[in-house]
Order: structure tokens, then sequence, then C-alpha cells
């Protein structure tokens, strides 16, 4: 295996007495797509943001293409930033922007490029994700949630980054709309060449974007594998999971 | 579950009770301190969001002139009536002009801004940040290398800083004619007299003293707006939470320091 665009030793986060990462370990190579699975309140989202440095793990180390990112500030962090992408769950569009002011956001701010030259290119980025030119001058509140969260991968693909983390990107989407965004992603990773880790709960989304699913359980990262062996994982945590029963060793989130 | 400790029987520990309340008061003016001086870091430091800043002065000082405006007016009003009465008792109508711009540009002016700011602007603030930190918008922009500092709060901060003076100086002249036009129309007061003795009476120092006031009545609402819009909880009540706070924590700091401020100008000699 070459060397991991991302890995996370031992990291662990607590949150007063609630520990919700005990000890994660895992490693994303260049190109990859890892689907990370897990239920509700496992962690998953506070492993992306110690991993995307949002959080700061009580203990462990965060290595971004070999480089420690665990405390680090200013301009090695802001060095990582720009080689990562990211796909909120609720989209995290900026209100008092347009669709493509949000897409070309850094573009303009960051790389202080001229508005009319980011505009060009957030359009052609818009166009990847089968957004037309008319829907560039709406502000987020008018398109729908499917369109959200296109304008969404939109703006964390435009800068070509070599890392993109997908949070929950099929939650709340009809299961047809579900299926078109996780083409899209499979699309655009792949024609980026772009390592992906994507968390999700949801089974169908977690098949088709992952070369590995990995899942974490109990603040652990406990079994993980190739997608293709999901169903024969051998993981009674998994097989559970996986096939959506309430009985077994996970209890529900209730 | 409470994390104060109980007596056996039952009963809190007041000690523990008062020890954790004096802890978290720390703790609290601990972080606001450090979040105030990185705003401020981030505001007199490059790169400046000049459209942020020019879009939050429109938000902060143009839409805010009514209701300074209107403010104003009342209290320069109120204020002749009632030193009008006051005075009459010792015969000393004659200085209601001179009272009424002393107290309009000195305290009342700044403090009614101050106070109707802290309502609608740091509450505005904070519920404007604070629905974009449970929206995840603030953990976008950091993601896309913009700090926060940078393009959210140092813009608002500087735009309040700017607009403050100017909105005190409008709601010192509206005050002032709120007055005048209770004393000329109401109490008999000849207006060219009026005018003339306020102009006469008033010094640069006393517009000095309020224009002051307002500049750091201006940093004082947008820290606590965007401080507790940043810390935000998630859910409408999160939101709804945190524009009170920022509301409450505003006003009562604008006039602590407003008591301060006063204190220091009188033995200046301001």
């Amino acid at each position: 295996m070459s060397e991991p665009i991302l890995k996370l030793e031992n990291v662990v986060k607590t949150f007063g007495s609630n520990e919700v990462l005990r000890g994660v370990d895992l490693e994303v190579a260049p190109g990859q797509s890892l689907v990370v699975i897990g239920g509700s309140g496992s962690g998953k989202s506070v492993m992306l943001k110690n991993a995307l440095g949002l959080m700061t793990p009580d203990s462990g180390k965060v290595l971004f293409d070999g480089q420690d990112v665990t405390q680090s500030t200013g301009k090695p962090r802001e060095m990582m930033r720009s080689r990562v992408g990211m796909l909120f769950q609720s989209g995290a569009l900026f209100d008092s922007l347009t669709v493509w002011e949000n897409v070309a956001f850094r573009l303009i701010h960051k790389e202080r490029m001229k508005r009319s030259d980011a505009k060009e290119r957030a359009l052609a980025t818009l166009k990847k994700v089968r957004l037309g030119s008319e829907v560039a001058g709406l502000f987020p509140a008018e398109i729908s949630g499917g369109m959200q969260k296109r304008v969404s991968l939109a703006r964390s693909i435009i800068s070509e980054p070599d890392l993109i983390f997908f949070d929950e990107p099929t939650t709340g989407l009809d299961p047809i709309t579900a299926d078109a965004i996780n083409d899209l992603i499979l699309e655009q990773v792949r024609s980026l060449g772009a390592a992906a880790v994507s968390i999700t709960h949801d089974m169908p989304s977690a098949r088709k974007i992952a070369d590995e699913i990995a899942m974490l359980f109990d603040g652990k990262i406990i079994w993980r594998g190739p997608a293709s062996d999901i169903d024969h994982s051998g993981n009674e945590y998994v097989d559970q999971f996986v096939h959506g029963r309430a009985s077994g060793p996970i209890q529900p989130a209730m | 579950m409470s994390n104060v400790s109980t007596h056996k029987t039952g009963f809190p520990n007041p000690l523990r009770w008062i020890g954790a309340g004096v802890l978290g008061l720390f703790a609290e003016i601990g972080r606001l301190s450090v979040f105030a001086g990185r705003t401020a870091l981030a505001a007199v430091t490059p790169r400046w969001f000049l459209g942020q800043i020019w879009r939050q002065m429109i938000q902060i000082g143009f839409f805010s002139f009514p209701v300074v405006g209107m403010a104003g007016v009342f209290i320069g009003a109120a204020l002749a009536l009632n030193i009008y009465t006051g005075g009459s008792r010792y015969g000393a109508e004659q200085f209601v002009p001179n009272i009424v711009v002393l107290g309009i540009t000195r305290e009342l002016g700044a403090v009614i801004t101050g106070l109707m700011l802290a309502g609608r602007v740091s509450a505005g603030i904070s519920a404007e940040i604070g629905a974009m930190r449970v929206t995840e918008q603030i953990d976008a922009l950091e993601t896309l290398s913009a700090s926060p500092y940078r393009y959210l709060y140092a813009p608002r901060f500087i735009a309040a800083l700017i607009t403050l003076p100017i909105l005190v100086a409008a709601a010192d002249i509206v005050g002032v004619m709120g007055g005048w036009l209770v004393s000329v129309f109401s109490l008999g007061f000849d207006s060219t007299t009026y005018l003339r003795n306020t102009i006469d009476f008033v010094t640069t120092g006393d517009i000095a003293a309020g224009l002051i006031k307002a500049v750091v009545f201006g940093g004082v609402i947008a820290i606590m707006g965007c401080y507790q819009g940043d810390r935000s909880q998630a859910g409408a009540t999160g939101v709804g939470r945190a524009a009170t706070l920022s509301m409450v924590g505003a006003a009562v700091l604008v006039l602590a320091s407003n008591y301060i401020m006063s204190t220091l100008f009188v033995e200046l000699g301001l």
C-alpha cells in the first residue's frame, strides 16, 4: 500500500465524561474511497471533524500526506485544507451568497482569483454536477435539497483536492436523488483521482461509492474490509448493522 | 443531572455551588476575553474583507437610523419636560436647553443608542452567526481556508466601531431637537433663544465624551453578538438563547462601561 494520504493513529476524543472516540486507527490511500459506517451517535462526525482539524483530539495523531497535522495551525493547516474538500451533511452553503459565489468561494477569497474568472470556473464546475447556469444566480434557499447537495459537491471539488470528505451525503434525499448524488460522487472522485472518506449509515450509498468499508462502534474501528465483503464480514456487529436488525449486540440508539 | 455535589441529606452543598458558579464565571470571562482579543487582532491586521465591512455598516448603521432617531427624539422631549417640571420648583426653568444638551451629549444619546443596538444589532448578529454555527456554515468557512474571525467577526466589529459614533451623533442632534420641539411648542420657550443657549453651552468635550463611549459600545455590542452566536447550541432553542444572552450581556456591559467611562471622564476633567 502506498503512503496513506490520511492516517489516524489512536485518536481519542472525550466530551466531559463521554468518551466518543476511544482510539481510532484509520488509513486512506491516495485515490481510495473509504466509507465509514456506524449507528447514530457512534462518533462518525466527531471522527471526521478531528481528521479535518475542526476539532483537536485529546490524544493520538492525525497525519495528512505523512505530515503530523494534529495540532497544526496557520500555514501548515492552510496547506492541508487547500488540498482537502468537504461536503457537509446539511450542505452548509452560505445563505448570503449566490450559488456561484458559494462554489467559487475559495477561488475568490483564498486564491484571489478575479470574480469574472472565478464565475467562469464555478459555472464549469456546476455543469459537472449537472446544474445549469440558470441556478448560478439563485440563493441556496431558492433551490431544492438535492440541488443544494450538488452545489456543495461542486464547492468541494472546484479546487481539485487530493482528499474529499463526505458527511452523510445522501441524508434527507429521496432514493432516486440519493442515487444520482452517489453517481456524481463516484464520477467526480474518479475523474479527480482523489481519495474519499465518506461517513454514512445509508447502506445502498455505502455499497455504491466504497472501495473499502470500515465500521465504527463504541469509539473504535471494529471491522474493515473490501466493500464486496460487507455481506459476509464474519462480524456480528457488522451483520446486524448491514441488515438493519433491532436485535443483536448493538443496542438501538433510543 | 447537576454536577454540584450534595450533602448526605440530599441538599446541595452551598459552598461547592458557589465555587462552581465562580469558576464558571471566570472561565466565561476568560473565553470572552480570548475571543475579543482574536477578533480585535483580526480587525487591525490584514486581510480585510471590505465588501463584508460595507455590508455590515449598512446592516448595523444605516438600518438603525430610524430606531435611534425615534428613541432620541422621545428621550429629548421627555427630558426637557422633566427638567422643566423639576426646574420650575426652584425657578430654574431657563436651564432646560443647557441640561438637555448636556444630558443628551454626555450620557443619554450614547446610552440609549447603545441599548437600542444591544437589542437590534447584538441579538441580530448572534442569531445570524448562531444559525451559521448550527448549520455548519462556520465549519465550512474553515474548511475553505477562511477564518471566521476575519470573514465574519472582524467585519462586524469594525462596522460597529465606525457606525456607532455616527449613530450617536445623530441621536444627539435628534435628541436636542426633541427637547427643542417640546420646549418651543409646549413650554413656551423662544426658539432662537433655546438654540442659542444650547449651542453656547455645549462644549467639544461633552460631544467627544459621548462619541468615545459610542466607540466602546460598538465594540461591546459586536463582540457579544459574535461571541454568543459562535457558542450557540444546536436547534432553534440554542440560537434563541444565544440571541437573548447576547442582548442581555451587551446591555449590561453598555451600562457598566458607561459608568466606568463617565467616572474616568469626570476624573480627567473631560
